[in-house]
């Protein structure tokens, strides 16, 4: 047990908690922004696996991350547009269109995959900056201060959404879409709109989301994502649709994680209880969603589409 | 307002059909391809081709596990002449590939390879349906008493000890991390197999291990590699798919890597050391032959360094020192006479 609290191995299962949890950020701060607005997209997962494939394809072809996370993002953004009109306009069931994306996502990126490259090759993968001053600090700065850029960036977006969301009238539209579109749309917002606006945006961040880990794990392969996009989605109720309470599903999701594997490779965790502590963070992330989401309420609208009139 | 809904559906699950019958497409063109140029070289034979079907989990150049039987089919493809090879890979649900398995056999398909313990369950229950088509099964020991199912394996516990053996005379730190999918079968063998010849060599070597509960999880691969070089490991090796994830950690950290199931050497050129690879036509040349006698399953097969099913490459870039190569072939002939027991 004294190896665990060394301070490499400390240091290690933060930074490794930190780097698991960046991509669910993303993905789970994108959902939100569809959730709060009434539309439930499920499909995050393939959108999050089309852009995995389109980043790590633009950076093996350019040699440029950045180029790769542009691509990425520009590939969810087409399919977040793509769900609006699935969702939005046509008012397709949310509880079965965005499984449709998905299996599209799915299937599309290993298809393009096996057409366009193949055997696995890896790419360039981001490099670590460490922040000046801050990346000094004795284990605080190996933990928080010497991660890629992406990592900044995810965080970032948090308190981002948190203004977006709560201190601009695009956000109170939001809001207010989400909990009674007939009052907002008799207001004069447009509904059909702001819906599109949230959607695309998720769509655009599961892209970003799916980029960013190809091209930090610097390979593609059939379905590399693993099903994270479906987490996402849970960390939304988790995170009670509040961008601060994402965050801390995806870092608590992450750390869990982070610990098992180090308890195991420790020796700390026996070998045969090794299958059932695999199930920890699933199992702690939905008891807490239990204990705390229970306190909140989801946005009333939630899943249903809105005409006007009806 | 039902109607909107309904046609926003099925557009989207028409799609999805489309990607899904283009994913068949796939494989199958290139199948025909190796078939055509296989084909035209038996000029003399106008008679019906001999008939291979694949089902595999993964995809079928994953440079790990499915590709290893690919490789092997082709191989026997080139050597038979007049072969036809459809391959469905990616069936990582065991439903699809039950659909797979079934729809070769309802076919005529001569031989169909079942690739994946899995599968075993699905394919019981399809066999006894098509008494005339040969299945052959794995990595598994068991037949289910059916007159055809042939079953393979492979020792890759031995390729394992020999790789550990490699790995413990090359670390400096004496810290040795070995990432696991989930503990069963081949995965479970080959990591045994690897720790138990790395403390043969240097019994005071620490050999970590953390299997990391998933076939497929990328990213938990690698920082389950990550977690190795916390703990001071400076070789590394693991097996199954995801392992792509821990190889990318290694080579940004400069730790040594050993592949298995397929060689992993252009994954990484400068840190692999040496792969297993598994060369199931060894298996598959005896079945064939079983075939044309008449016998079209009852055998369990299993690969190894002694009958040349197991191989170990290893990486003519890695300036591997003489001694620890001198070790390493010490030890495969060791096994092959079974002086050493790899268990």
């Amino acid at each position: 047990m004294s190896q665990l609290f060394t301070e490499t191995v400390l240091i290690a299962i933060v930074a490794s908690g930190i780097r698991l949890a960046v991509p669910l950020l993303l993905a789970s701060l994108g959902e939100m922004y569809g959730q709060r607005s009434g539309v439930l997209n499920l499909g995050v997962d393939g959108i999050m696996l089309l852009g995995a494939f389109g980043g790590y394809y633009a950076v093996l072809r350019s040699g440029n991350v950045w180029f790769g996370l542009v691509v990425g993002a520009a590939v969810g953004m087409a399919l977040g547009l793509a769900s609006a009109v699935i969702s939005v306009t046509l008012q397709a069931e949310q509880g079965i269109s965005g499984i449709g994306v998905f299996l599209f996502g799915l299937g599309m990126s290993d298809l393009l995959f096996q057409k366009m490259v193949g055997t696995p090759v890896p790419i360039t993968s981001f490099s670590d900056v460490h922040i000046p001053l801050l990346a000094d600090i004795p284990v605080l700065g190996g933990m928080l201060f010497q991660h890629s850029m992406v990592v900044y960036l995810a965080f970032a977006a948090v308190p981002v959404s948190f203004f977006v969301l709560n201190r601009t009238t695009f956000g109170m539209n939001i809001r207010a879409v989400g909990e009674n579109p007939e009052a907002a749309d008799s207001l004069g917002v447009s509904v059909t709109r702001v819906r599109y606006a949230t959607v695309t945006i998720g769509g655009t961040m599961a892209g970003f989301a799916g980029a960013a880990l190809a091209i930090d794990l610097g390979i593609f392969q059939q379905n590399l994502t693993n099903a994270a996009g479906f987490i996402a989605i849970a960390l939304v109720y988790f995170g009670a649709w509040r961008p601060v309470g994402v965050m801390a599903g995806a870092l608590l999701y992450g750390f869990v994680n982070a610990l098992v594997l180090q308890l195991k490779t420790l020796g700390i965790i026996p070998r045969s209880w090794s299958d059932i502590a695999a199930m920890a963070p699933a199992v702690v992330t939905i008891l807490a969603l239990v204990v705390v989401a229970q306190r909140f309420r989801q946005p009333a609208a939630l899943t249903k589409p809105f005409t006007r009139g009806s | 307002m039902k109607k909107p809904r309904f046609i926003g559906i099925a557009v989207l699950m028409a799609l999805a059909l489309v990607v899904a019958a283009c994913g068949d497409d796939d494989a199958a063109d290139d199948t025909t391809a190796a078939t055509t140029a296989a084909t035209t070289a038996e000029t003399t034979a106008p008679a019906d081709p001999f008939r291979i079907a694949i089902v595999a989990p993964s995809a079928s150049n994953d440079l790990a596990f499915s590709q290893s039987i690919v490789d092997a089919v082709d191989v026997i493809a080139g050597e038979m002449g007049n072969v036809e090879v459809q391959v469905t890979d990616g069936t990582f649900v065991v439903e699809d590939a039950a659909a797979a398995i079934r729809g070769y056999a309802d076919e005529g398909v001569d031989l169909v390879i079942a690739h994946g313990s899995q599968y075993g369950g699905s394919l019981a229950e399809i066999a006894p349906d098509f008494p005339d088509t040969a299945f052959a099964w794995g990595t598994a020991a068991d037949t289910f008493g059916l007159a055809n199912v042939f079953s393979y394996e492979a020792a890759s516990d031995q390729g394992g000890y020999v790789m550990g053996v490699m790995g413990a005379a090359l670390s400096e730190s004496g810290v040795i991390g070995i990432v696991g999918p989930i503990e069963v079968g081949d995965a479970k063998l080959y990591v045994d197999g690897y720790a138990a010849g790395a403390l043969a060599e240097n019994p005071d070597a620490t050999v970590n291990i953390n299997y990391t509960g998933s076939f497929g999880d990328v990213a938990l691969a690698a920082e389950a590699a990550q977690a190795h070089l916390a703990a001071g490991a400076d070789v590394l090796t693991g097996t199954a798919q995801m392992v792509v994830g821990a190889v990318g950690v290694a080579n940004d950290n400069e730790m040594l890597w050993f592949g298995t199931q397929a060689n992993q050497t252009s994954l990484a050129p400068n840190i692999v050391v040496a792969s297993q690879v598994y060369h199931w036509e060894v298996a598959l040349r005896d079945i064939v032959s079983k075939m044309e006698a008449g016998t079209l399953g009852g055998e369990v097969y299993s690969i190894d360094l002694a009958n040349g099913g197991i191989v170990i490459e290893f990486n003519d870039a890695f300036d591997l020192p003489a001694d620890v190569l001198a070790k390493a072939e010490a030890a495969i002939a060791g096994i092959e006479s079974g002086a050493i027991t790899t268990g």
